[in-house]
């Protein structure tokens, strides 16, 4: 009889114990916290690495998970994500406003409210809903502008001179042609696969992108311009079928690999290419940014970027966003993937000596105050995707003759139209 | 000594038979109450039951679902958030001024897809015979090397449609192998992949080249199943190889042809990651298929609405083509069979 007492206490004291142990295992247990990053190769994942890193053993409680993505999979598979109720507490974006709809607000998590408005004000409008103007959702990881490159050992090889501010996109079209034709350079001109590219020049030629109501209006006659000068550059053969028409529909496609072997005398990218160029062409030849090409309206790039921004609001979260987001970890970020800021009032020690690079960052940073009002409000503008990814698609197809322009125009326009009723109903 | 043998071997093999006995009474402690609920003459349902479950939940109910999406629109994934019902995406589909010119529809993107998927199953499926047979008769000969041959020709099949586009694309390229050698013989540079009037011919031949081992090995089993009696009984009539071929191999070969050619039919239908890898759909869309219609409006759209209801649309109608085509396959096979019965 004693003995099953015994046992009965044993167990008992066993069970309390064992109890103790889970409860105090749970309430100490480190809050995760997953990041979902694309990044442009190890120069800047590594870079984020390392301040995770750095932030898990400063902070016990709490847990970083980073998972390093393809940009594939921000674009197609965050979206889907977060529609099913999933995805992670933190990603990295470039669809800004695509996306706002999923963002949470972590102003009552973070340390200092008033830093984000300081540092980050007037990208915060383009993370935020329509109407909002004081939610957090995160902050302007890197800000890009579009722009162009030109391969400068061509330029010199042929004797032409590198046209100054100004220079219309004709003007810069027939140089770069001049050039090709001088060194025997296969294509003259390359652009990235993309709207948005496009979109800085459309721009420059007088395109508005919306209606008086500020509602999307997509072709007007500065599109038609451009993206007809698209059109005879192709057939013309100033930009090689290959790029463009290699892919279907919206796909992104970018000419470095044509680049990198200086195939190319004028390649239209943006400010983000600065630390890839500086790693991938190194000494092979010298390349120089130059300020976005003119046209009639503006001589104007696209702003851009991307930013860490939060699906989940708690305090773990409010934590990882005020350390990434300090001045101390971006400058240090910034200075690594040389890139443009987004933070407003930085100091950034660019870590590199290359002549070239420090050139094309110098160029960009000058360009930001050039940028036109309409590239802004494009830029900030929810469903701005929408109109990219019309123009690029329709255009490859007349490109590649599978419509005239004038089809392809009134297909953009209706692509617009479908995919808005598609959204807001109607 | 034998005996004594034997009496070891069946000590051990009943030590070992231990755990088996054990996990046997152990099933039927849970069996024997079913069986007692439901009778011995259910239980084959009971047996089945774990695949049917995993079948109804990773086929049945996506199918339903995926219909149910087809009848709503919105850019919602759930369902509670979406419009239902409606006719929509399928007006939205159907809604052509011309059939033939893709141009006049409001989805011209899926019938260009419909009308790519036609001329890739066409010649795919046609040329995909052709060779296969040409092949087949020639690995049915005794030539040297045989085995060595029927591998070789047979590799392929097993090799993941994403290395198969990875492979061809670097040897297709502008800049690829097959270039390289046409430059090297004085020759211009094609461009396979990206100028609309190589591509679709490119990706036909890739396709083929992936998938033709495979029905290789289907004619080559209908070849070894033609009695050697028959031709033995033509060479002695005299009869030229050509007729042979016409009048003996062909028609005796006709049923596994049947089988190809709806295999390869339902196979060039569902054709999409080999293609997506190697032109990604282009130039403009001219090799863009269906099913990267459905991937694209469904789940691909870069930023733009992810049109899951328009997709789910699409695919129903894709559904109804492979059904048609598995029907078929199913009435061929099954008068096969019945015509061999009454042989």
């Amino acid at each position: 009889m004693m003995n099953v007492k015994f046992i009965f206490k044993a167990l008992s004291v066993a069970l309390v114990s064992l109890s103790l142990t889970l409860i105090s295992a749970v309430s100490f247990a480190a809050t995760d916290v997953r990041i979902m990053w694309y990044g442009d190769g190890d120069k800047e994942n590594v870079p984020i690495a390392a301040q995770i890193d750095e932030f898990n053993a400063a902070n016990s409680d709490i847990n970083v998970i980073l998972d390093i993505v393809p940009y594939d999979a921000i674009m197609n598979t965050l979206p889907i994500q977060l529609a099913a109720g999933e995805g992670p507490d933190i990603a990295r974006v470039t669809d800004l406003g695509g996306l706002n709809k999923y963002y949470a607000d972590i102003t009552p998590y973070v340390a200092d409210p008033s830093y984000y408005e300081k540092s980050f004000g007037p990208f915060l409008n383009w993370y935020r809903k329509s109407g909002d103007t004081t939610s957090i959702h995160g902050f302007h990881s890197t800000m890009t502008v579009t722009g162009p490159y030109v391969n400068k050992t061509l330029f010199e090889q042929a004797g032409v001179d590198l046209l100054g501010p100004g220079a219309t996109w004709e003007e810069w079209a027939a140089a770069s042609i001049e050039v090709a034709e001088k060194t025997g350079t296969p294509i003259p001109m390359a652009w990235d696969r993309s709207g948005h590219r496009v979109s800085g020049p459309a721009i420059s030629m007088g395109a508005k992108y919306f209606d008086s109501n500020g509602d999307p209006k997509l072709v007007d006659d500065g599109l038609k311009a451009m993206t007809q000068m698209l059109y005879d550059w192709h057939q013309a053969g100033t930009m090689s079928k290959d790029l463009w028409g290699s892919v279907a529909g919206s796909k992104y496609h970018a000419p470095n690999d044509w680049w990198n072997a200086a195939e190319v005398v004028f390649m239209m990218s943006g400010s983000w290419q600065i630390g890839r160029f500086a790693n991938e062409v190194g000494d092979d030849f010298d390349w120089w940014a130059v300020p976005a090409p003119c046209g009639p309206a503006a001589c104007t790039g696209m702003p851009g970027g991307n930013a860490l921004l939060a699906f989940n609001a708690n305090p773990a979260v409010g934590k990882v966003m005020d350390f990434l987001s300090s001045k101390e970890q971006l400058s240090s970020f910034i200075g690594q993937v040389l890139a443009i800021p987004g933070h407003l009032d930085l100091q950034v020690d660019y870590q590199t000596d290359d002549p070239n690079a420090k050139h094309a960052l110098n160029t960009f940073a000058g360009a930001v105050p050039t940028i036109d009002q309409v590239a802004f409000d494009l830029q900030a503008h929810v469903d701005n995707r929408i109109m990219f990814n019309a123009i690029i698609s329709r255009l490859g197809q007349a490109i590649v003759g599978e419509m005239t322009m004038e089809e392809a125009w009134d297909r953009m326009d209706e692509d617009v139209e479908k995919q808005l009723k598609e959204k807001y109903g109607g | 000594m034998e005996n004594i043998r034997n009496q070891i071997k069946i000590f051990f093999l009943r030590i070992l038979n231990i755990p088996f006995a054990f996990l046997m009474h152990a099933i039927d402690l849970i069996m024997w109450p079913i069986q007692k609920i439901v009778g011995v003459r259910n239980m084959p349902y009971i047996f089945l039951l774990p695949n049917l479950i995993f079948f109804g939940l990773f086929v049945i109910v996506p199918l339903i679902a995926n219909f149910f999406f087809s009848l709503s629109s919105g850019d919602e994934l759930l369902f509670a958030e979406r419009e239902l019902p409606t006719t929509k995406q399928y007006d939205q589909l159907f809604d052509c001024e011309s059939y033939l010119n893709p141009n006049t529809c409001t989805e011209d993107f899926f019938w260009r897809g419909v009308y790519n998927t036609l001329f890739f199953v066409v010649f795919q499926v046609g040329l995909m015979i052709f060779f296969s047979v040409l092949t087949a008769v020639i690995l049915n000969k005794k030539i040297i090397g045989r085995g060595f041959f029927r591998s070789v020709f047979f590799f392929p099949v097993l090799l993941s449609p994403v290395v198969v586009g990875l492979i061809w694309q670097w040897i297709l390229l502008k800049n690829g192998a097959f270039n390289a050698i046409i430059e090297s013989y004085g020759g211009d540079k094609v461009s396979f992949l990206t100028d609309p009037s190589w591509a679709m011919a490119s990706v036909i031949f890739v396709s083929i080249w992936a998938h033709m081992g495979f029905y290789t090995l289907i004619v080559l089993a209908g070849l070894q199943a033609i009695p050697p009696n028959l031709y033995e009984a033509a060479e002695m009539d005299g009869t030229s190889r050509e007729r042979i071929f016409f009048r003996i191999t062909l028609p005796l070969l006709m049923p596994n042809l049947l089988v190809v050619f709806i295999l390869a039919s339902i196979k060039g239908v569902q054709t999409f990651d080999e293609i997506y890898v190697l032109t990604g759909g282009g130039p403009g869309t001219s090799t863009s298929l269906i099913v990267q219609y459905i991937f694209t409006t469904g789940f691909a759209s870069s930023g733009s609405v992810q049109n899951f209801g328009l997709a789910a649309a699409a695919s129903m109608v894709l559904g109804v083509v492979l059904l048609f085509l598995t029907l078929m396959q199913l009435y061929f096979s099954r008068n096969k069979e019945s015509k061999h019965q009454e042989i």
